[in-house]
C-alpha cells in the first residue's frame, strides 16, 4: 500500500472526503457506543435531539456556538495570510476584561451607550494583545505562533490575578460570600446586552454581531483591495513584495482585526451570557483553541466557520443536556474527538490517493537491464 | 488537459535522442511518464521490447531510468558523495554508516571515465552551478542509469561548459547508455543528438536524424510553419536620453554577503541593453535593487531623471518600471491565485480595477479575458489558478500585465527561459516593440544568441560586477563567454 499525491483533485472530492470523513467518524463511535452498552442509534438520535430538536435545544446551541464564530473567524482572518495567531485564547480574555470595564466604566449611560462602548473595549482589549506579537512579527520576523501562545498563558495569568489574587476594580468585594469565593462585579441591566426570539430559539445580540462580522470578513476579503492583498501575500509573500504591496503594515492590520475579532467575542460573553467578568468560566472553555479547529474545519471561509462552529456548538451543547447516570460526558467527548480526527485526518485525501500494489502490480524491477559494464 | 497525444517515439541504446518542442508540447509530461511520475492513459512504454508499467518513482528508477532536472535536487549543505550516494538503497549507501572511502573511490572513478571534473569532498554550496550539474550527472551514472533524461541542461552553462557537457554526453552514449536531450536551442541539439523527435500540441511530429536537420526546417517543424530566426526588424531605433541610471549600486545576496560591487549601467531610451552571464553571478540582485525589492547597501538607481527611493517597490513601480522576474512562479505570479487576479497584480490600486477600497471584480474579468485573448494565453478561464498554466503561458501573463503598464524602463530577467520557439520570437518581438516606442529595456539573459540578436550593447555580469562591456555587432561569443568565465579583460 502506497500513499501517493493526486496530480488532479477532481472538484467533488471536497465535498465528499468531509461527508464521508463525518460519516467514518459516527461509525468508530458507534463501535465504542456498543462496546460500553449504549445502543448507538438511540443514543446518536438523543445527541441530535438535544443539540438541535428538543425544546429550548436551538436556542442553547447558540450559545455555545456564538463565541466560537468569533474565534473562529479570528483565526480564519489571520491563516488567510498565512499569519498563525494562535492567540485568540488570550484575545478573548482581554476583550472580556476591557469589555467588563466598558461595562463598569459607563454604569448610568443608557444601555445603547454601554453596549457599544463594552463591544469597542473588547475590540480595544483584544487588539492591544494582539499588537505585541503584531510588531515583533513585522519588524523583527519574530515567529508569531510561539509569541501569541505564550502571551494567551499571559493573559490567563492577568485574568486570574484580576479576580482572585487582587482588590482590583473588577472583583466584587461586597458581602461576605463574595469575599471567600472571590468573582467579579456583576454588570448592570444597562450592560445586558439585547436578546430576541425568533420561532421560539433566542438570539443573543452577539450572535447577530458574529454573523455580522462574518459577512463583513467575506466582504472584506472578496471585494476589496485590501482583501486582494491578503490573498496575495497569503499566496506568496515575495509576489507581494514584487507588486509593491506594503507587507509590514498588512501584517500588523490583519494581527490586529484578528484580535479585535476575538475580543469582540470576549465583550459577547460578558455582555450576552455571563454578566461578569468569569475566569473560571472563559478559562474552561477553550474557546480560543476550539476557534482554530472551527477555522480549520471550514478552510477559512467566513460563512463555513459559522456552520461549523454551529455543528460543533450543537454537540457540545447535547453533552451538557444530556451528561448524567446513562449518558457519561466522556461519551459526547469521544464522539467529539473522533469527528475532528477523522475530519482532519481526512484532509489527507483530497490531497493524496492510497494505491494498493496487490491489485495493479505487474513487473516493474525485473525488466531492468544489465548493469553497465 | 490532454498533455500527451499518442506520442511514438524510441530511442536505441547508445543514441543521444533530442526532444524537441514548443513549451505545453508535452516534453515535460512525457518525461514525467517515462520518470513514473505520470501514469499514461493510453499506450504502453516498451523497455529492451519488453511493456513496463511505472507506479511511483521508484519503480522507474529500479529499470535505470533518471531525470536530470533543470532545477538541481542537492542537499546544499552535503558533500558531492554524500549527495551522490543519497536515496542509494542497493549498495554502499544502504549500510548504516557510510564508507567514506569506497564511496569517494566510486565517485572519483566516475567522475575520471565520464569527464565530470567535481571534487567528491566539496559541499554543494562550495560548488558552482556547471558544477552541481555534473553532480546531477554523477548521481545518475551512480544509480546505474540506462536511460538519462536531461532537462534543458545547458540554460544555466556558458558556452564553454556546455561544450564539456556535450563531450560527457557522448562519452555516455559510448558506453551503450541513452540519453535524452531536452532542449529549445536548436544549434545544441544539432551539435549532440543523433536523431530528434519534434513534439507539436502533445503529439509527436516527426523523428529526423540530426544531421539532415537544419534549424531552420527543426523550428519550422515545432511551430508548424516558417519562422524568423534572428533580428525580427532591424528598422532603425530612435535612441534618446538615459532613462535607467545605476551608480555604484551594492547590495547583499540572500546570505547576507555582498553580491553586487559598485554597478554601474546607463540605459538610454529606445535601447536595449543585455546584461550576459552565468546565472549566479548577482543579475537576480540587480533586478531586483532596479525594482526596489533588494535593499541596496550603496549607489542609486535613476529613473528618467529620478532617484528612487532605496527599497520601495510600489516606487519603482509608480516610475514606470516595469519588471520581469527570472523567478515567475515565486515572484512573478501569486501561484495559489487566479490568472485574474495575477493579470490586475500591479494595477489593482487604480481605476478601472478599482473605486476606493472597492475592487470592481466584473473589470478584473474583463480585463484577463481581454490578455488571454491578445497573448492567446492557453488556459480554461480567468478563474484558474496560475500555478495549473504551463510555463509559457505563465510567461505569457506576466509580459501581458508587465507590458501594459506603459512602462519607462522595462527590466526583463530570462524573459525567454522555458519558452517553445514561437513564444521566444513573441517576447523578441514585443521586446523589440517595446524599445522601438522609447521604452529603455535591460535584457538579463544567460543566452548569447538572444542577447546578440537583440541587444545593442552587452554587459556582462561576473561576481557582482560588470567585467566588461561591449557593442552587440562588435562582440563575439567567444570574447563575452571569456568575460562570463571571469577571464581577463583584454581592452575595451
Amino acid at each position: 500500500m502506497r500513499i501517493e499525491r493526486r496530480l488532479r483533485q477532481p472538484w467533488w472530492l471536497v465535498v465528499v472526503v468531509p461527508v464521508v470523513s463525518i460519516a467514518v467518524a459516527f461509525v468508530l463511535a458507534a463501535i465504542i457506543f456498543l462496546a460500553t452498552g449504549h445502543p448507538p442509534l438511540h443514543h446518536f438520535r438523543r445527541l441530535f435531539d438535544a443539540a438541535f430538536l428538543a425544546n429550548g435545544a436551538l436556542s442553547d446551541t447558540v450559545v455555545s456556538a456564538t463565541p466560537l464564530i468569533f474565534t473562529g473567524l479570528a483565526a480564519a482572518v489571520a491563516f488567510r495570510m498565512n499569519l498563525f495567531n494562535i492567540g485568540g485564547e488570550g484575545q478573548l480574555y482581554f476583550g472580556a476584561i476591557m469589555g467588563a470595564v466598558a461595562g463598569l466604566g459607563l454604569a448610568g449611560a443608557p444601555s445603547p451607550v454601554v453596549i457599544a462602548g463594552m463591544m469597542v473595549g473588547g475590540m480595544v482589549g483584544g487588539m492591544a494583545l494582539a499588537a505585541i506579537p503584531a510588531v515583533l512579527r513585522a519588524f523583527f520576523s519574530t515567529n508569531e505562533i510561539i509569541t501569541t501562545l505564550m502571551l494567551n498563558y499571559v493573559a490567563a495569568l492577568v485574568l486570574d490575578y484580576l479576580i482572585f489574587d487582587s482588590h482590583s476594580y473588577l472583583r466584587d468585594t461586597t458581602g461576605f460570600e463574595a469575599q471567600v469565593f472571590p468573582q467579579g462585579k456583576t454588570l448592570s441591566d444597562e450592560a445586558t446586552w439585547s436578546s430576541w426570539t425568533s420561532h421560539g430559539v433566542a438570539l443573543p445580540l452577539g450572535f447577530l454581531v458574529a454573523i455580522g462580522v462574518a459577512v463583513l470578513v467575506w466582504g472584506l476579503y472578496n471585494r476589496t483591495r485590501f482583501g486582494f492583498e491578503v490573498q496575495v501575500i497569503g499566496d506568496s509573500a515575495r509576489a507581494g513584495r514584487y507588486a509593491g504591496m506594503r507587507t509590514r503594515r498588512k501584517i500588523l492590520a490583519v494581527m490586529l482585526l484578528s484580535g479585535a475579532i476575538a475580543g469582540l467575542g470576549g465583550a459577547s460573553q460578558d455582555g450576552d451570557f455571563r454578566h461578569q467578568l468569569d475566569p473560571q468560566g472563559l478559562r474552561g472553555a477553550n474557546y480560543g483553541y476550539t476557534g482554530i479547529v472551527v477555522a480549520a474545519l471550514a478552510r477559512y471561509n467566513p460563512f463555513a466557520v459559522v456552520l461549523i462552529a454551529f455543528l460543533l456548538g450543537g454537540l457540545q451543547n447535547a453533552g451538557f443536556a444530556l451528561q448524567g447516570a446513562d449518558f457519561p460526558n466522556g461519551l459526547v467527548g469521544v464522539l467529539q474527538g473522533l469527528i475532528l480526527f477523522c475530519a482532519l485526518g481526512g484532509e489527507l485525501f483530497v490531497r493524496y490517493r492510497v494505491r494498493f500494489d496487490w491489485l495493479s502490480r505487474k513487473t516493474p524491477a525485473s525488466t531492468a537491464l544489465e548493469p553497465a559494464p | 488537459m490532454l498533455a500527451n497525444d499518442h506520442v511514438d517515439f524510441e530511442a536505441a541504446a547508445g543514441e543521444v535522442h533530442a526532444l524537441l518542442g514548443e513549451n505545453g508540447a508535452g516534453k515535460t509530461t512525457l518525461s514525467n511518464i517515462l520518470t513514473g511520475l505520470y501514469r499514461p492513459d493510453e499506450g504502453e512504454i516498451l523497455l529492451s521490447g519488453e511493456p513496463v508499467s511505472f507506479h511511483s518513482p521508484r519503480d522507474a528508477l529500479d529499470a535505470g531510468i533518471v531525470m536530470v532536472h533543470q532545477h538541481f535536487r542537492l542537499v546544499s549543505p552535503f558533500s558531492v558523495a554524500e549527495n551522490v550516494v543519497l536515496g542509494d538503497h542497493r549498495d554502499v549507501g544502504r549500510t548504516f554508516r557510510l564508507h567514506y572511502p569506497d564511496i569517494d573511490r566510486r565517485v572519483g572513478e566516475l567522475s575520471e571515465r565520464y569527464g565530470l571534473a567535481v571534487d567528491a569532498r566539496a559541499r554543494i554550496w562550495q560548488l558552482s552551478v556547471g558544477e552541481q550539474q555534473r553532480v546531477e550527472i554523477l548521481k545518475a551514472l551512480y544509480k546505474d542509469a540506462r536511460i538519462l533524461i536531461l532537462d534543458e541542461p545547458t540554460a544555466v552553462l556558458t558556452p564553454q561548459e556546455a561544450d564539456a557537457l556535450f563531450g560527457t554526453i557522448r562519452a555516455m552514449a559510448e558506453d551503450g547508455r541513452t540519453v535524452i536531450f531536452i532542449s529549445h536551442k536548436l544549434h545544441e541539439v544539432k551539435a549532440v543528438a543523433d536523431r530528434v523527435t519534434v513534439l507539436r500540441r502533445g503529439r509527436s511530429v516527426t523523428t529526423v536524424a540530426a544531421a539532415e536537420a537544419t534549424p531552420r526546417s527543426m523550428a519550422a517543424l515545432m511551430v508548424g510553419r516558417e519562422v524568423e530566426i534572428g533580428r525580427p526588424d532591424d528598422g532603425a531605433r530612435e535612441v534618446g536620453g538615459a532613462v535607467l541610471e545605476l551608480e555604484g549600486v551594492s547590495a547583499d545576496g540572500d546570505r547576507g554577503t555582498p553580491a553586487l560591487h559598485d554597478v554601474s549601467l546607463t540605459v538610454r531610451s529606445g535601447e536595449i541593453v543585455a546584461i550576459a552571464g552565468v546565472a549566479g553571478n548577482g543579475q537576480r540582485e540587480l533586478a531586483e535593487a532596479i525594482a526596489g525589492m533588494r535593499p541596496m547597501t550603496a549607489g542609486s538607481v535613476q529613473v528618467a531623471g529620478r532617484r528612487l527611493r532605496n527599497g520601495d517597490p510600489r516606487q519603482s513601480i509608480k516610475a514606470g518600471v516595469a519588471y520581469v522576474p527570472e523567478d515567475r512562479l515565486g515572484t512573478g505570479v501569486a501561484p495559489g491565485l487566479s490568472v485574474a487576479a495575477n493579470v490586475v497584480l500591479k494595477s489593482y490600486r487604480e481605476p478601472p480595477v478599482s473605486r476606493g477600497p472597492l475592487l470592481l471584480l466584473r473589470k478584473i474579468r474583463e480585463l484577463a479575458e481581454h490578455v488571454i485573448r491578445q497573448y492567446d494565453v492557453r488556459t480554461s478561464g480567468p478563474h484558474v489558478p496560475a500555478w495549473q498554466l504551463s510555463g509559457g503561458n505563465l510567461q505569457k501573463v506576466v509580459l501581458a500585465r508587465e507590458f501594459s503598464g506603459e512602462p519607462v524602463v522595462l527590466v526583463a530577467a530570462a524573459p525567454t527561459r522555458g519558452l517553445d520557439v514561437s513564444g521566444i520570437e513573441t517576447v523578441h518581438r514585443y521586446l523589440w516593440e517595446a524599445a522601438g516606442r522609447g521604452v529603455g529595456v535591460l535584457l538579463i539573459s544567460e543566452d548569447l544568441d538572444e542577447i546578440l540578436a537583440l541587444a545593442d550593447r552587452v554587459a556582462v555580469m561576473y561576481e557582482g560586477a560588470i567585467a566588461g562591456e561591449r557593442d552587440a555587432d562588435k562582440a563575439t561569443v567567444e570574447e563575452l563567454g571569456l568575460l562570463m568565465a571571469g577571464g581577463e579583460e583584454r581592452g575595451a
